[in-house]
């Protein structure tokens, strides 16, 4: 993980699957990253719990309305790690 | 000519048996459900025996994405509706979705979840609290689970009326076949066996606090101290008749054929309690006299005046000891929204196979209890119809007369 990189896929996939379960037929080790949640079984409420898990765990916070823009994995690590460094800079 | 509903599907979780056969075996057989709780510790209440459904592995049942979302007696119930659907041996994807409804009963909707949730509120701040908190001790959660995950998408609901509500639900199921919707996934699964779940019916005043499984939940005796709770119930397919047989379906339970519900008048206002009323229009309901009715189903309180109320009722209605009655629920506790609609799956089992299950560990009914009440072991009879009668505490009566077709 590098410096800049506050959650990877890996840890994403962990939190899905804890926070959420796991779709039957969906592979979440698989190639995901730009697959949208909906296809791997997860609704904007299971991304809610993910989300709240992520800014409790690292005391950030994420803006509402990116996150609910963020379809995909990849979207939404983008979303999580701009929010960590613009917070780091903050600091 | 009004659409006849019938039940061609029964799912079953009870603390005497995991699904319908081993349920119904084990409640001929009389044998118990009701131990100790084991799910918290109770040895700081003044109740202490709970009918738990003991061997219940949520992630045997329950598909993993379910798991974090669903309270306890929800994994119950979605167990019970994929049973029932599978034993009317329905393809729901085959079915027009809007022509398929679910209505289950509840009594306080998940509320093991809902205490856990709570805890960490209270404890360690609203960021621990699940998402799924919003709708998972919900008292329609389980209709509404039931509907997701076998698409159905016609007119749904819950019923709330208590212990009462296991009728009410399946008579609100028989009126949604009658306005022309074909098939309602329909009764209650319910419980909660936890420190707020005990709590709200130890208030009640009704819980037995014998420590005896066996002496704890006898109704109809001079022993009655209260009853036990428990957790479980079943799930009925009911379907409109024609449409049933439309699709093939090769095994029809009985017919829903009468059902009436009745409210309790003010206390102290001097008027008889609502249940031989409720009797009484369900009989009528179901156009049958007394005489016809093989088998009573009694609602059973196990509180003396409550259930000298109930002898009452039928006694009036059938004459002393008129007709066959029985309370298998000895076995499992009283299971909130659930019990009434496993008396229901029960009594359709009698009507299959011709015999009536025992009230457990009750040896003979009260001085001036003139019921031919069921006792020791279960009786063969020729069987064509019987009632089944539910109260739901704070005045709640249903009654609702099943036949074999």
């Amino acid at each position: 993980m590098s410096v800049h990189t506050l959650i990877d896929l890996p840890e994403l996939t962990r939190l899905l699957r804890e926070c959420a379960g796991e779709e039957e037929g969906v592979d979440l080790d698989g190639d995901v990253l730009d697959t949208v949640f909906m296809e791997l079984g997860y609704d904007s409420l299971a991304l809610l719990q993910v989300v709240g898990i992520i800014q409790r765990d690292h005391g950030i916070e994420l803006d509402e309305d990116a996150v609910a823009e963020a379809e995909t994995p990849r979207a939404l690590l983008d979303v999580v790690n701009s929010a960590a460094r613009a917070e780091r800079i903050a600091a | 000519m009004t659409a006849q509903a019938v039940v061609t599907g029964l799912g079953v979780v009870a603390p005497n048996g995991l699904g319908t056969e081993e349920y119904w075996a084990a409640t001929l057989a009389g044998t118990s459900g009701l131990g100790p709780v084991t799910r918290f510790d109770a040895g700081s209440y003044p109740s202490r025996i709970a009918g738990e459904v003991p061997d219940f592995v949520p992630e045997e049942h329950i598909p993993s994405r379910l798991l974090p979302q669903t309270d306890h007696m929800t994994r119950l119930a979605l167990a019970a509706a994929d049973w029932a659907v599978e034993d009317a041996a329905v393809d729901p994807a085959a079915l027009d979705e809007y022509g398929m409804g679910v209505v289950t009963a509840a009594s306080g909707g998940g509320v093991e979840y809902g205490q856990r949730e709570l805890q960490q509120l209270w404890s360690r701040g609203k960021e621990y609290v699940s998402a799924y908190q919003s709708f998972a001790w919900f008292y329609a959660v389980n209709t509404g689970q039931i509907s997701i995950r076998h698409k159905m998408r016609g007119p749904s609901g819950v019923l709330v009326t208590e212990q009462a509500g296991g009728l009410d639900t399946l008579g609100h199921a028989r009126r949604h076949v009658r306005h022309g919707i074909p098939l309602v996934v329909s009764g209650g699964v319910d419980g909660a066996l936890c420190p707020w779940g005990w709590v709200a019916q130890i208030s009640t005043g009704r819980l037995s606090t014998a420590d005896d499984p066996d002496r704890a939940y006898l109704p109809f005796t001079d022993q009655a101290s209260g009853y036990v709770p428990g957790e479980g119930g079943a799930v009925l397919l009911v379907e409109d008749a024609e449409a049933a047989k439309a699709r093939g379906a090769e095994r029809i339970y009985g017919e829903i054929a009468g059902y009436a519900a009745t409210f309790d008048p003010r206390p102290g206002s001097g008027r008889p309690p609502g249940l031989r009323r409720a009797v009484e229009e369900a009989l009528a309901d179901a156009r049958v006299t007394a005489a016809e009715v093989d088998v009573v189903f009694a609602d059973a309180a196990g509180v003396p005046e409550l259930d000298r109320a109930e002898a009452d009722a039928l006694t009036e209605v059938f004459g002393p000891y008129g007709v066959p009655v029985t309370a298998p629920k000895t076995m499992t506790g009283r299971l909130f929204g659930g019990g009434a609609s496993l008396d229901v799956a029960t009594a359709l089992l009698s009507l299959r196979d011709g015999v009536v299950p025992p009230t457990a560990n009750v040896t003979a009914p009260a001085d001036g209890c003139a019921l031919d009440l069921v006792t020791g072991s279960a009786r063969e009879a020729p069987l064509r119809t019987a009632l089944v009668l539910a109260r739901g505490y704070g005045g709640f009566n249903a009654a609702m007369v099943v036949r074999r077709v």
